[in-house]
């Protein structure tokens, strides 16, 4: 049998799955994540998969990969992987390269013949010695195990290739100690309509475990710890479910209809397919014809008095903008999602950047400011997009939620919220009184520069909006030069003011340090950890994230002065810098930028703050 | 017509100054609609008017009503949210050539084919006013404009074609000076469920200047359009006398009386047919040959709406599998719990 050798107890392990991109890896990984979600670890995920829906088979274009890292503090899927699962040559080449020193590599090793070594541009047929590989091999006869364990099964050749990656499965479980049961649930859940395939992956989850058991080599295995979470309900979530999520808890907690219109685009069209499943919820999400659509239909529901909401990408938040200045000046409440992905224009449309925050910011013609949050990771998408309807409605402005695609795809155990730990939203709806008495004018505003939002029906308050300018009370159209003023200078006030209404930001990590590390949105995960070990390195440093980008929290500045050495990290070549640059001329702020598409590592995090620091 | 005494026009208008130029058509069709919306018996308040932009898309202001004046080209994208979102609302779309068909035509096309519940006004001059003279999408072949100086070498869309394309099951026509009629069919739109397109000819004054006129000029108008009315023979001409009949698979002007042609020969309209292969012939009839151009509403069908389908399918879903919340929603799937 596989003897459990060099047991290690570690707080986390990161598997890694990669095959090809049809070769079910996804499945494997998510069933894997789930199961020790289910344990009680924490779990967080990285798919990282091709745009191509089905490149050749074999080829290096063509192979997927799902990273996941279980066990406690885990605030990232891990830079490297304990154990890579490779399904053939070319997921080998590609992704050994994440494996950790001595880390467990198992190859189906049926798929390791000279064809296929030849269509992953091996030049030898010694692929191992090739790739000069610094790990514990484990071959594997993963296709001709899995064709025995369905030889009585019936099924043709191809459903029976289909179940190779269960077979992974398998065996990962069993070098885990994950029970098999849960990893079934979730397989007959899967495959809830097809009882034969779900019977033959049944089969090979079985077949795989078992052979952990029954062949004889060594292969150090590690034991993962858990933590006890807080007590609750969890489900195991990613961010663009999270964020479809958040989304509806706004809507109930305003008392508006919650309206969708969007239109597909990677890595965002997961939350219109999970917000279109939710009619059971009365949810309206429209396909429409284009984004433009998206974003003008999405306004139309906002004047007719829905919690209105569009969702895209970077090339489809360009299309947007001019509707979004729209929305600007017609005071409408928008919530604008863009899971941000490599650019520019089509640029890599499956891989993670944070190359959209100027878009977000400065994107549109004239002055028109807007509010732009964003999350932190997989399960703050939930809170921020809950935080941007907030916002949205209670200041009457579109805001922008810029998640991206690493925290969209990526998932984590989340615990399900009570009713009540979610506020009501303060819908600002047209006091009867003021109406009863015809009191009310369209460009009337609350203490926080915010208009009223009457819905369309409501007697006595029918109105003209528009994108021409606008007398700053009565709504009528004004060519009056001091009042353009006024009216440019009351929204952005009326921005500014949002800084009264959100959390002020705090700073985790080293509080005495000289140096404050800084980052934003989806790298959250990967910076805390690397503050982390940092500071139990012996490098001190503190750490502060920004979830809500403009306005900025009303301390933030007054924080940032207070270090020496001020560093910003992030996944572009120094946006969020800039503009805190802007704001704080004095001060230098040093950046660390990546823009490969890629998440950061936290190893390349904590080398870049040494040398920054002693410099 | 039926009558509503509910309302008068007047309920309909707002404060603003209306600041076409004098002479614009669109001052007619403005008041054809505060007359036509006050027969509905359908409050302003639940009247919504949403526009592009141009000339004629500055009519939101004009509405006692919930009126938005969004982005070139938008307007159906934004009344197609409106309704959707909100549809116990009366939804009335304004839009002119270049705002409908050429900016907004992905849009329009979209609305017509999703048959959501909305009133397209297409005002149609053939030119682009609020810019100050280009050609637009519906310009003739040769057209001389600004921006074309030695003529357009491109043909144009004729609406109804764009509209039988998209599969539209309501598309009526009239002239800005047609009051009557044009009355007659923004009524007829508002009653009718699903798409409704009004073409309106509409007369630019000051950079188009007569562009109907060898249709719609006074002294010719007669004997060069055909008002159809549900159930009414195709008769028309000044005397009355002039018919449409099948001559094979084409459209025939007849003189009654004449070439053995009687009144009985003379074609029903029926505009109420599913099929619409008729619908299209009589409204590409173009009025400067042999043909009259057809005024009224051509085609009225009922079919399933977009907005009615979306709340059925909510209700659907709801009564079989529905939640009271997210909370319980996401209890019903895969959850575990920490003690």
């Amino acid at each position: 049998m596989l003897e459990k050798t060099n047991v290690k107890v570690l707080d986390k392990v990161v598997v890694r799955f990669s095959g090809d991109s049809g070769d079910g890896m996804q499945l494997a990984g998510n069933i894997f994540t789930n199961v020790s979600a289910g344990l009680g670890n924490q779990v967080s995920t990285f798919p990282d998969y091709p745009a191509e829906i089905r490149a050749p088979q074999g080829s290096l274009g063509g192979v997927s990969g799902f990273q996941v890292s279980v066990g406690t503090d885990v605030h990232t899927p891990g830079d490297s992987c304990d154990v890579l699962v490779a399904m053939n040559p070319a997921a080998l080449k590609q992704h050994v390269k994440f494996l950790k020193p001595g880390g467990v590599v198992i190859v189906d090793i049926d798929s390791f013949k000279e064809a296929d070594l030849k269509k992953a541009m091996f030049k030898t047929d010694k692929p191992f010695e090739e790739l000069a590989i610094n790990g514990q091999l484990v071959e594997v006869p993963v296709t001709s195990m899995t064709k025995a364990a369905l030889a009585d099964k019936g099924l043709d050749n191809k459903s029976v290739l289909k179940c190779r990656n269960i077979f992974a499965l398998g065996l990962i479980c069993w070098l885990f100690d994950r029970p098999l049961e849960a990893a079934r649930r979730h397989l007959q859940k899967k495959f809830a309509k097809k009882p034969a395939i779900f019977e033959a992956n049944s089969a090979v989850l079985q077949a795989g475990y078992d052979y952990g058991h029954n062949i004889h080599a060594s292969v150090s295995t590690y034991k993962v710890e858990t933590e006890d979470p807080r007590p609750g309900i969890y489900t195991d979530i990613n961010g663009n479910t999270a964020t479809a999520w958040g989304l509806i808890m706004a809507s109930e907690k305003c008392g508006r209809p919650l309206f969708l219109g969007s239109y597909p685009i990677t890595p965002a069209t997961d939350i219109l397919h999970e917000l279109a499943k939710r009619k059971d919820l009365g949810v309206k999400a429209c396909q429409m014809e284009d984004e433009i659509a998206g974003v003008c239909s999405a306004i139309g529901a906002s004047f007719a008095g829905n919690l209105a909401v569009t969702s895209t990408s970077g090339p489809g938040l360009a299309l947007k903008s001019e509707g979004i200045g729209l929305a600007v000046m017609a005071e409408l409440p928008l919530v604008i999602i863009d899971v941000q992905r490599g650019g520019p224009s089509t640029g890599l449309p499956t891989k993670t950047e944070q190359t959209d925050l100027m878009q977000a910011l400065y994107g549109r013609n004239g002055e028109s400011p807007l509010a732009v949050v964003a999350p932190a990771s997989p399960t703050d998408c939930f809170t921020m997009a809950f935080e941007a309807c907030r916002i949205a409605v209670e200041h009457m402005t579109p805001v922008i939620l810029l998640s991206d695609a690493f925290i969209g795809n990526g998932s984590s155990a989340w615990r399900v919220p009570e009713a009540d730990e979610f506020p009501q939203i303060k819908t600002p709806d047209v006091p009867a009184d003021k109406l009863a008495a015809g009191d009310w004018h369209p460009y009337d505003r609350r203490e926080n520069l915010g208009r009223y939002w009457p819905e369309g029906g409501t007697e006595g308050a029918t109105h003209r909006l528009g994108g021409l300018e606008k007398d700053c009370t009565t709504g009528a159209i004004s060519n009056d030069p001091a009042n353009h003023e006024k009216m440019v200078l009351l929204r952005r006030e009326k921005i500014a003011r949002i800084a009264n209404n959100i959390p002020l930001l705090e700073t985790m990590g080293n509080a005495d340090a000289d140096t404050l590390l800084i980052g934003w949105g989806g790298t959250y995960g990967h910076l805390r950890t690397a503050a982390e070990e940092l500071n139990g390195e012996g490098t001190p440093v503190a750490f502060a994230h920004f979830r809500y980008i403009n306005p900025l929290p009303a301390n933030a500045l007054d924080v940032i002065r207070k270090y020496k050495r001020v560093i910003v990290a992030e996944l572009n070549t120094g946006m969020f810098a800039d503009y805190l640059q802007a704001k704080l001329p004095g001060i230098n702020i040093l950046r660390i930028n990546k823009i490969q598409g890629q998440p950061f590592a936290v190893s390349e995090i904590k080398e870049h703050v040494k040398n920054l620091i002693s410099k | 017509m039926e009558e509503n005494s509910t309302y008068t026009p007047a309920n309909f208008k707002s404060d603003q100054a209306v600041r076409w130029c004098p002479g614009c058509g669109d001052h007619a069709i403005l008041n054809t609609l505060h007359k036509a919306m006050a027969t509905l018996g359908i409050a302003p308040h639940m009247t919504a008017v949403i526009s592009g932009i141009g000339c004629s898309s500055r009519l939101p202001y004009y509405m006692n009503t919930f009126g938005f004046h969004t982005i070139h080209g938008r307007a159906a994208a934004v009344a197609t949210g409106y309704k959707v979102a909100n549809p116990k609302m009366t939804v009335w779309q304004i839009s002119g050539d270049g705002d409908g068909l050429a900016i907004g035509g992905n849009h329009f096309i979209h609305a017509v084919r999703r048959n959501v519940d909305i009133n397209i006004i297409l005002f149609n001059n053939k030119i682009y006013g609020l810019t100050k003279g280009q050609y637009s999408p519906t310009s003739d072949r040769g057209f001389v404009s600004k921006s074309s100086p030695y003529g357009t070498v491109e043909d144009p869309f004729i609406p109804a074609e764009l509209v039988f394309g998209a599969r539209g099951n309501f598309f009526a026509r009239s002239i800005d000076v047609e009051l009557a009629t044009s009355q007659e069919v923004l009524a007829a739109a508002a009653k009718h469920k699903g798409t409704s397109v009004v073409e309106i000819l509409q007369n630019c004054v000051i950079f188009n200047n007569g562009i109907h006129n060898p249709i719609t000029d006074r002294e010719i108008r007669a004997d060069h359009t055909i008002l159809l009315r549900h159930g009414e023979k195709m008769v028309f001409g000044k005397d009355k006398n002039r018919g449409l009949v099948r001559d094979g698979f084409l459209l025939k002007a007849i003189t009654i009386g004449e070439d053995g042609y009687t009144l009985d020969d003379v074609l029903v309209h029926d505009a109420h047919t599913p099929s619409n292969f008729l619908h299209q012939q009589l409204a590409m009839m173009d009025g400067l040959g042999e043909l009259p151009l057809a005024l009224g509403v051509i085609r009225d069908v009922e079919t399933p709406t977009y907005n009615d389908g979306v709340d059925e399918q909510v209700r659907q879903v709801k009564a079989k599998k529905g939640f009271d919340s997210l909370r319980d929603m996401i209890l019903a799937g895969e959850t575990w719990e920490v003690k």
